[in-house]
């Protein structure tokens, strides 16, 4: 079953500007889903829609069967939504903010607090409790909106790019949060710009660009579909110039680091033969750029037809 | 979903919020109508005499606790569902299944119970300068509740198509204010000249300071029925116009 279902979604704002140019998607259930997109894109105004934060110009959202417009409380009770920007009551404790999204999905209080504790735990919060949320940090913030979001056992949760703006160290505690509950059985959507986030989490992708899906596949496919990978070489001794080897395009960063693009087809091996016979040490090596980063910007480019796929 | 629990939910956040808060939202009245009723119905009031056969401390007393209801039901909801929306915590709502009307009688109730709230504290404050005894406790209630009710819509109407904190204080100081101290609070309305009458005639708020007076302490300017009248029929509009501006998400999606 899918979880989410887009049909023809179109967002026309009062201004004339066209967010969404008739979209379609599909998720399904127990997925962890990767949408993508530049700023403006579109990524926003599809989650407002799908969330209920935003209406829409035509088309239809059915979540896990239930369309959002004929069967909305249905649809609105299997999804959680952590957004972009920290909305929650600053002045609230982190317990009774919880408390009160339960409230709102008719959870009783008795369960309701149960609930309450079990996210605020999972999410590493139960200590913070009855602190005032204004005097969390970025991070323990962004929890408590995963932990809102998920207080209601919600069965398809969104997050909008919710490791935005906190340091690597909570971004992979977070990862490994999100990872657990999606193994329990949450069907994730996923946005956010940090594109090792995306490869490193999802499982499918789909990249919105100018209110159009421009891309929709299963990770392993996208990421083989790219042909060319750039490295950095990181060498032992200075070097004068960039060595010619056939077959590979070199080009001298610095005195001690060379830039390398290598074509799929003809890997690393023999770049490293010809390196060592012109007596070229490499003491490390590592991606120029993110794989999916470097697909992400192909396909977003004003010039598809240049996209190297 | 039960719809029970997520107007609990709503009421009791309402109430709690107001109470928190309560040397800005209960203490205020009681001191300035403590001021009210020493300087106009004491110092003031014993040099009138009665009106309309009673003391003018008793007299003003009713409008008094009235506009106290009136101004503290609007300002509670008005206050809150704009921060609610400044804050984009409506959003915490609109995610979820709470139908419209749940929500709007949510912020309703915390309005209206902070109103009779005000005008109890109120009411006991004037008990050191009256002595009134209440000629008709259902429809002392009924108004107050009602009025009450009236003006916590008006407050949410105000809230919901504000896009600025000068939108909600606009309103407040130069609609309610007017309207309250014309509508017959330290007069009666027999006291105007000829047009001055009819044109007060018009105003909403002299039907439900005087109906409210009726209930205290047995005096009236109108006919009571069309009070009642009068408060319903504006409830049921602002009512179902605040629905409307909900379903159509005005103010508070895109």
């Amino acid at each position: 079953m899918s979880a989410l279902s887009l049909r023809n979604l179109r967002k026309v704002y009062q201004n004339g500007f066209e967010a969404l140019k008739g979209i379609n998607l599909d998720v399904e259930e127990g997925d962890f889903f990767a949408l993508l997109g530049p700023n403006g894109a579109g990524k926003s105004t599809a989650i407002g829609i799908i969330s209920s934060l935003v209406n829409e110009t035509a088309g239809t959202v059915s979540v896990f069967g239930h369309d959002l417009r004929r069967e909305r409380e249905q649809a609105k009770s299997c999804i959680g939504l952590v957004p972009q920007e920290v909305n929650f009551n600053q002045f609230e404790t982190v317990k009774n903010i919880v408390l009160n999204q339960a409230g709102y999905y008719g959870t009783p209080r008795k369960l309701a607090l149960q609930r309450t504790e079990h996210c605020l735990k999972q999410m590493q919060l139960w200590d913070k409790r009855d602190t005032v949320s204004r005097r969390l940090s970025g991070g323990m913030k962004r929890r408590v909106m995963i932990a809102r979001a998920l207080v209601h056992q919600p069965k398809l949760l969104i997050l909008d790019e919710p490791t935005a703006g906190v340091d690597i160290e909570i971004r992979r505690s977070m990862w490994d949060m999100i990872r657990e509950v999606n193994s329990q059985g949450t069907t994730i959507i996923l946005t956010t710009h940090y594109l090792e986030e995306a490869e490193s989490l999802c499982r499918n992708i789909a990249i919105i660009n100018h209110g159009q899906i421009v891309e929709n596949s299963d990770m392993p496919s996208l990421l083989a579909r790219l042909h060319v990978e750039h490295f950095i070489l990181d060498l032992a001794q200075p070097i004068a110039g960039a060595p010619v080897i056939a077959g590979y395009q070199i080009e001298r960063v610095s005195d001690k680091v060379l830039a390398v693009a290598v074509a799929k087809d003809q890997g690393l091996n023999r770049l490293f033969i010809e390196l060592t016979q012109r007596n070229i040490e490499v003491i490390s090596l590592k991606n120029r750029t993110n794989r999916l980063e470097q697909l992400f910007m192909d396909l977003v480019d004003a010039n598809p037809a240049e996209a190297q796929l | 979903m039960n719809y029970g629990i997520a107007y609990r939910t709503i009421a009791t956040k309402e109430i709690f919020r107001f109470i928190r808060i309560w040397p800005q939202t209960l203490l205020p009245p009681a001191i300035t109508t403590a001021l009210y009723f020493l300087i106009f119905g004491k110092l003031i009031g014993d040099r009138i005499g009665t009106v309309n056969g009673v003391s003018y401390m008793d007299y003003i007393v009713p409008g008094v606790i009235l506009i106290s209801v009136i101004s503290h039901s609007y300002a509670n909801v008005v206050s809150s569902f704009y921060s609610t929306k400044f804050q984009h915590n409506i959003e915490e709502l609109l995610v979820a299944p709470v139908p419209n009307w749940v929500i709007l009688s949510g912020y309703v109730t915390g309005g209206v119970i902070r109103g009779l709230m005000v005008g109890g504290v109120v009411a006991l404050i004037a008990q050191i300068f009256a002595d009134i005894i209440v000629t008709n406790l259902f429809i002392t209630l009924t108004i107050a509740v009602l009025t009450a009710t009236l003006f916590s819509l008006a407050g949410f109407i105000n809230a919901l198509l504000a896009e600025s904190f000068d939108d909600i204080s606009i309103i407040p100081n130069f609609v309610l204010t007017p309207l309250s101290y014309l509508g017959g609070v330290f007069y009666s309305v027999n006291m105007l000249p000829g047009i001055w009458q009819s044109i007060s005639m018009g105003n909403p708020m002299l039907y439900m300071i005087n109906a409210f007076r009726f209930g205290l302490i047995g005096v009236t300017d109108v006919d009571i029925q069309i009070a009642f009248a009068m408060t319903v029929g504006f409830i049921v509009v602002l009512a179902l116009f605040s629905l409307f501006l909900l379903h159509k998400g005005i103010g508070i999606k895109n």
